[in-house]
């Protein structure tokens, strides 16, 4: 009998699986079906200091290799955080929660780790990757390593929690970012945020989503989150959440295989259904136990061996 | 578009007709197989606008109607447009009010809920089922569709008013307790206000008769993914579940009749 927990920054998952943020958690109930449909875990959408609006619709549309979403992080604020999402989802808590994390500047970003700490998550993500607020506040901080370094930096002091740092594949070197965000205190790595890209409906001659350039997500972008994974674990050996892309049971296993310890999945539900959380822990199992593994810190890196 | 086949894109199509319904509704046509049934949603596009969740007053397997109120910024835009500008239609989207052929079905509708209800009753009838049309408004000219509904065979029409300018002077929940007291009815389904279709589900359960009703809360994306209509407690999403649900689910709900969300996520109470 496989047994697929896993620990990530000392935090014990009964399986890999996470709910990626941005999908399905709007509310503790939300969060809370999640788990009940299989989901090691779950990340809630990006919390801001006070409520934003995002963008107007089209936000979203699916094809059948990849999804795009320019949402523009629609949120309630930390006091809806601090009075609803947290405790509803503490009180007889299912599975650890990391609580994400968005500000628009340095400052922010300080207070906004530090409000979260006082919601009690299990583990703070920090989003400075998100391709779709660029406009409004220039270009994303894990754009540079500088950018992300100092973010880190600023984020590190204010909080005693695990605190992981989710960026961007939109760069040319992810690896060096990294090390930045390490030698200032990180504690492990979400990644990949969606690739930036842009879809035109030729009938109506004009971009499809409101915001024109979107985050691309789903199957297609796999390769390049396997990649990124498999280069910032090499980078700095520091456990990391791999998204992108993984809608199955041997998705996840590749995804393990390049060094991630949890697996991250948002557009998996819009192929597979909140079930598919479930389906996919069994996907594994069946995998691992097919091919003799016990325990899952047995193949997590070792495509790094070849 | 087939949403099976994981392609949520757009379908652009021209609007073929417009019919006025009322100062402030209109009937949107389009030449297009959609496919839907009755209680089912699309979402619809307005170029350089928004995109908003309505749903079908009409398909016929060649074409299809949105009877719309004009409520907000985006329906005012929606207004706007004439016979051959685009708009871009994803669906048809969530659950559907289901019967047998042959059954008694009682519709009770409020407001604008009214342009779905019709179109459960006009497939009705071509089941062979008999139906009883309990529609309501505020006063006579807020009615829809009951003169269309009042010429089909088969159709008893039951009109309702808060001030009594046209049928019955009151609530049609009072009516529908009429109505289930003399007949014998096996359905009962309801399209409108949310606090209406509680009250109407909850004078089915008095006359021990099955009650559906037509969730209205917040939609962002429609294709299960965003969350924003998830409800409490459960977390399902009306979008997927719904919005055509059982009231033997709908009122374990803690949220039925006294709040709703917004697009991020906070409460409004009623």
């Amino acid at each position: 009998m496989t047994d697929l927990s896993v620990k990530f920054c000392d935090v014990r998952f009964e399986n890999p699986t996470v709910l990626a943020s941005g999908v399905l958690g709007v509310t503790a109930s939300c969060l809370r079906n999640v788990v009940n449909n299989g989901a090691g875990g779950v990340t809630t959408k990006s919390i801001w200091l006070e409520e934003h609006a995002g963008h107007k619709n089209p936000t979203m549309f699916g094809t059948e290799h990849y999804f795009m979403n320019a949402v523009g992080l629609s949120d309630g604020g930390m006091d809806k955080a601090m009075a609803e999402t947290f405790p509803e989802y503490l009180e007889n808590k299912p599975a650890p929660i990391i609580g994400n994390v968005i500000a628009k500047n340095i400052h922010d970003f300080a207070e906004v780790v530090e409000k979260m700490t006082k919601c009690n998550p299990d583990i703070i993500e920090v989003n400075i990757s998100c391709p779709n607020v660029d406009d409004k506040y220039g270009k994303p901080f894990s754009c540079s390593v500088a950018g992300a370094a100092e973010v880190t930096k600023a984020v590190r002091s204010c909080t005693d929690k695990p605190l992981i740092i989710k960026l961007t594949p939109n760069v040319p070197n992810i690896g060096e970012i990294a090390k930045a965000c390490q030698s200032e205190g990180a504690d492990g790595f979400t990644l990949i945020n969606t690739l930036s890209g842009l879809a035109i409906d030729i009938d109506m001659r004009r971009p499809i989503l409101t915001n024109k350039f979107g985050g691309v997500s789903g199957p297609g972008i796999k390769p390049v989150a396997i990649k990124c994974v498999y280069e910032v674990s090499k980078a700095t050996g520091l456990p990391i959440v791999g998204t992108g892309g993984i809608t199955n049971g041997r998705d996840a296993i590749e995804m393990m295989m390049a060094g991630a310890t949890l697996v991250g999945m948002g557009t998996m539900v819009y192929y597979r259904g909140v079930e598919g959380f479930g389906k996919v822990v069994e996907e594994m199992k069946e995998w691992c136990e097919k091919n003799g593994v016990q325990h899952l810190d047995e193949i997590i890196g070792v495509a790094h061996n070849a | 578009m087939d949403i099976k086949k994981f392609d949520s894109r757009f379908q652009a199509l021209e609007i073929k007709e417009i019919v006025e319904e009322s100062d402030s509704v209109r009937t949107f046509i389009f030449d297009y197989p959609l496919g839907s049934k009755p209680g089912q949603f699309v979402m619809l596009w307005i170029p350089g606008v928004d995109e908003k969740p309505f749903s079908v007053a009409w398909d016929d397997g060649k074409e299809f109607w949105l009877t719309i109120c004009k409520v907000g910024p985006a329906t005012e835009e929606l207004f706007k447009l004439g016979v051959g500008d685009k708009v871009g239609i994803r669906g048809p989207l969530g659950t559907a009010y289901k019967w047998k052929k042959g059954e008694h079905l009682a519709v009770v509708s409020g407001g604008y809920g009214a342009a779905p209800m019709y179109f459960v009753t006009r497939k009705a009838i071509e089941d062979g089922c008999k139906v009883e049309f309990l529609t309501g408004a505020r006063n006579k000219d807020l009615l829809l569709f009951e003169e269309r509904v009042e010429s089909m065979d088969g159709v008893n029409l039951h009109v309702s008013t808060d001030d009594g300018s046209k049928g019955h002077k009151g609530y049609v929940t009072q009516v529908l307790d009429k109505v289930l007291t003399d007949k014998s009815v096996d359905k009962v389904f309801s399209c409108g206000p949310e606090l209406m279709m509680k009250a109407a589900c909850e004078v089915a359960d008095k006359h021990d008769v099955d009650s559906w009703m037509s969730m209205e809360k917040y939609m962002k994306c429609g294709i299960g993914v965003c969350g924003q209509c998830a409800v409490d407690d459960s977390g399902d999403l009306i979008c997927q579940k719904g919005p055509v649900m059982a009231y033997d689910y709908v009122k374990g709900l803690p949220e039925l009749g006294k709040y709703h969300r917004d697009a991020q996520g906070k409460k409004h109470y009623m």
